[in-house]
């Protein structure tokens, strides 16, 4: 089963022309109708909001690390540095994520500066990751064509739960590395990476493994861990957050359907969380007008609610649909969540019997 | 054989925007610059296909409503990833208080 369901969401499988065959590559999406005048003001960029939680962000990394330094051999050491690792290896994902689109600030070197350090905090190449999310925005949860799957059906429970410390990802990221150090790419990522964009993938796995390899040296020569607990080992021990954040957008929902409210939730989250998610828990809205800054998603949610599921109240809310839904598809690979519309909203938007969020195989579908 | 076809009215397109004009079966983009000059590309994104027309224009870039990539919609110039082929530019002219476009 495990090798069906690789070969099933391989991007270099079979499942990549069924779905370009079946129509649903680079397809048509839904998008609810929000006037021309009000799309310009909730996609009009502004640097304030970005550089204010820019600051509060790499501030507060400063501040937890330098205490974390002082009471380093202490206990007390613990809460400061495990604030640091989130903010570190969780609160990355969503800058890199922000800053990826473009849309974070309207100053282009500030996002490209943000992109680049949380890229290298979350261990993902700057160039080959902002294909594969562009990918992922074509193609969402179509599966062989989208990369960024993370619950299969069946789900891969031992790497999702591993996941929570990086015990999957970070071999793998530093596996990767060695690949494009090495001056090549992974099938999938050749799917997607253009010829002219890969001298630069490679140039950055080189200096990427420099680093690390001088933060490990450095651990060996002063015989202390401090060195990898600053630099990568949060991308280990801080990094849960951003898993339980990230499972929330398509976790159990829909796959192979043209319509981002039947594979996408919204979450209601605290000031906290959205702080560190960058208000990704807007996720429906993000995906439906990705051109809309961050800051502005509470806004765009207000404006397009009467078309949507009514959002998830909370984590816990969304975690009880969740973690029944991702189990029962380990046996029952055709169950999905579906979401009741409210009155008036407009309909899904369901072209084609195979885009119904069930998890058939497309070959046999499109037969 | 190139020719003039009259686009749209010059006040259809807000400063700093753009409006979409279909003809012939082929769609064209058609911007007002903040210094109330007009430009056209072809109405969609090179990287795919999708109209430039939904996305934001912000001085004399528009970006793609899909992916956003960014072009110089006064040269073409794609201004990098995910864009990675210039779009097309058309000539324009204004008289009368129509945009015309010069297509092939």
């Amino acid at each position: 089963m495990g090798r069906e369901r690789l070969a099933r969401y391989d991007l270099a499988g079979p499942e990549n022309r069924a779905a370009v065959d079946a129509g649903l590559a680079g397809a048509t999406w839904f998008r609810s109708d929000v006037p021309r005048k009000r799309m310009k003001e909730l996609m009009r960029r502004t640097d304030g909001p970005a550089i204010r939680d820019t600051v509060l962000w790499v501030g507060l990394m400063v501040v937890f690390a330098g205490i974390g330094i002082a009471l380093w051999g202490s206990w007390w050491a613990v809460p400061f540095f495990l604030a640091y690792g989130v903010l570190y290896g969780s609160a990355s994902d969503s800058r890199w994520h922000e800053a990826g689109h473009g849309t974070a600030f309207t100053t282009r070197w500030m996002d490209e500066a943000v992109y680049q350090l949380a890229c290298f905090m979350i261990m993902r190449d700057p160039t080959a990751s902002r294909w594969s999310h562009t990918r992922h925005h074509t193609d969402t949860l179509v599966v062989g064509r989208d990369p960024e799957i993370q619950a299969m059906r069946p789900a891969r429970l031992v790497k999702l739960l591993g996941n929570f410390f990086g015990l999957y990802d970070v071999p793998v990221a530093f596996r990767t590395m060695a690949i494009h150090a090495a001056g090549r790419l992974t099938a999938e990522e050749a799917d997607y990476v253009p010829e002219s964009e890969r001298p630069k993938v490679y140039r950055t796995a080189r200096i990427w493994l420099a680093i690390y390899v001088a933060a490990a040296a450095a651990a060996i020569g002063f015989g202390s861990w401090l060195p990898l607990v600053l630099i990568g080992g949060p991308r280990v021990y801080g990094t849960f957050m951003h898993v339980v954040y990230g499972l929330t957008q398509h976790a159990g929902m829909g796959e192979n359907v043209l319509d981002h409210r039947l594979n996408t939730r919204t979450v209601r989250m605290n000031a906290v969380n959205r702080f560190l998610y960058w208000n990704m828990n807007f996720h429906v809205e993000h995906h439906m007008f990705p051109m809309v800054p961050y800051h502005r998603l509470p806004e765009l949610h207000e404006e397009i609610r009467h078309d949507c599921a009514p959002a998830y109240p909370s984590l816990w809310a969304a975690y009880r649909e969740i973690v029944p839904a991702v189990l029962r598809q380990l046996k029952d690979q055709d169950h999905h969540v579906r979401r009741e519309l409210p009155p008036g909203a407009a309909p899904f938007h369901v072209p084609s019997e195979i885009s119904d969020g069930r998890a058939r195989a497309l070959t046999t579908a499109s037969a | 054989m190139p020719q003039w076809i009259a686009a749209c009215a010059a006040d259809d397109v807000d400063p700093e925007d753009v409006v979409p004009v279909d003809h012939d079966g082929h769609a064209y983009a058609v911007y007002r610059s903040p210094d109330d000059t007009y430009f056209a590309t072809d109405g969609h994104c090179t990287h795919e296909r999708e109209l430039l027309c939904d996305g934001l224009v912000m001085g004399t870039t528009i970006e793609c409503p899909k992916h956003n990539g960014r072009f110089d919609y006064t040269s073409g110039a794609a201004l990098g990833a995910p864009v990675l082929v210039d779009v097309r530019t058309y000539p324009t002219k204004v008289e009368d208080g129509t945009v015309y476009v010069e297509v092939p």
